[in-house]
């Protein structure tokens, strides 16, 4: 049953220890800060989180590991020029880390969603990344099988919710959003603004609200440009 | 027979833009192409308007336009080097899933890669020295190695000890097995597959010259 919740903290406070957890974003796009910090505030701790990255500089996810809460993380890129948190806890031995090649990464995670066991993906094959792993010849070219990334939570970032939970995007903020919030078992979404229902044209609605959970409206209700922008700096 | 003919098309080894602008020019009308990290990206500088080229950007995006400066600098708009960029009219935004089936499914002509080595048979290892202490990280490499009609590499072809980086096996862990079509270097264009390495041109030294700094056997082209 959809939620519209007022503050970050009550939309996160159900997340349990040990939870794994899906983060949107791609570098600081879509990455949906303010439900990361509420996150941090509400205390749940040994996390898998499934983001692409593991966290930049000094906000957002990195201080989630900085601070010992994620036991896991499960990404494509964690080595940045600003990524020492989790560079620090690595080379403590301190965070397991599954590295999944980021296209790998994005099928698995719509698999999840889509009620897929697993698939068969020529990424990786004759790799490193797929020893281990079984491999088939299949459609002429060396494939390799891959399963489903499931979550307990999605938190995401979306420009704007109807009173259905119907989603639109911005720009290339919208990158993980989508197939996050159907591969969670509870997707819960930070927008700019919450618009009344039968406002956005059916035809561009990017996420149905049928995977939304809950919706809290973060920032000025403006939209524009969107509270990524002063982050980025 | 064609060991008269001279393929040297250049007096000089070719600078970072100097090779860009080849690979530019050799990107047929028209294509959809990926631009990888780093001296790839020199590439777009020169694409010209009447090619008709338009760039994917695996975080989502084609139609991806120049980098973004002063206020057009946007968070939410930036390539997968997390650069602000801008977009160009007809660009269209998708998500994750959908941009690497775009990559997957073989729709992208072309991808533009930097490497640490290229084997014979144009398999390629550029994401990770293997060295123990480092943290791995793949991003969409492997994706784009494997999944585009064409991989254009572009690498000095020496590395800083002198050591070709053309090599017949690669030491380096791999990011994809015979996937690499065209080598761009400083001193010569490679082109790689089942049937041996061909060299295209090169600068700034002969055929015979080349031939020496590489390790395996090398055909002229005719």
């Amino acid at each position: 049953m959809l939620k519209f919740i007022d503050t970050v903290g009550e939309a996160v406070a159900g997340i349990k220890d040990g939870s794994t957890v899906m983060i949107g974003g791609f570098g600081n796009a879509g990455q949906p800060f303010e439900l990361i910090d509420a996150l941090m505030d509400c205390g749940a701790k040994d996390l898998t989180v499934v983001n692409n990255n593991a966290g930049q500089g000094d906000q957002g996810l990195a201080l989630l590991i900085k601070e010992g809460r994620v036991r896991k993380m499960i990404c494509s890129f964690p080595r940045q020029s600003d990524s020492w948190h989790f560079d620090a806890k690595y080379h403590a031995g301190e965070i397991e880390l599954e590295l999944v090649p980021q296209g790998n990464l994005a099928e698995r995670i719509r698999a999840a969603g889509a009620g897929i066991g697993g698939f068969f993906t020529p990424t990786g094959y004759g790799t490193t990344l797929a020893e281990g792993k079984e491999s088939r010849f299949l459609d002429g070219k060396w494939q390799v099988f891959e399963t489903p990334i499931h979550a307990d939570v999605a938190l995401i970032k979306a420009l704007k919710a109807d009173g259905k939970g119907n989603l639109v995007y911005r720009k290339t903020a919208r990158n993980f959003g989508p197939i996050m919030a159907a591969a969670a078992k509870h997707t819960i979404v930070q927008v700019s603004e919450i618009v009344p229902t039968g406002s956005l044209d059916p035809e561009n609605v990017v996420t149905p609200g049928i995977y939304v959970n809950s919706v809290v409206r973060v920032g000025s209700a403006g939209g524009g440009v969107g509270t990524s922008t002063e982050k980025v700096a | 027979m064609s060991t008269q003919t001279s393929i040297q098309t250049s007096e000089k080894p070719l600078g970072r833009d100097e090779l860009a602008q080849l690979v530019a020019r050799d990107i047929a009308p028209g294509s959809f192409v990926n631009l990888g990290i780093g001296q790839p990206t020199l590439v777009s500088n020169y694409l010209t308007e009447e090619q008709n080229i338009t760039l994917h950007t695996e975080n989502g995006m084609l139609g991806m336009g120049p980098a973004a400066e002063g206020d057009d600098i946007d968070g939410d708009l930036i390539n997968a080097g997390k650069i602000p960029v801008t977009e160009l009219p007809g660009a269209s935004y998708f998500h994750h899933a959908d941009s690497f089936a775009i990559m997957r499914g073989g729709h992208l002509d072309i991808c533009v890669l930097g490497a640490f080595q290229v084997s014979a048979t144009g398999d390629l290892a550029n994401w990770h020295t293997g060295a123990p202490d480092a943290i791995p990280a793949v991003g969409g490499a492997m994706d784009l190695a494997t999944g585009a009609k064409d991989v254009f590499v572009m690498m000095t072809l020496l590395t800083r000890e002198g050591v070709s980086k053309l090599v017949e096996q690669c030491t380096y862990p791999l990011t994809g097995v015979g996937c690499v079509t065209r080598v761009y270097t400083d001193k010569a264009v490679f082109l790689t597959g089942p049937h041996g390495v061909t060299v295209r041109e090169t600068f700034g030294c002969t055929f015979e010259e080349i031939q020496e700094l590489v390790p395996l056997p090398l055909k002229k082209a005719e």
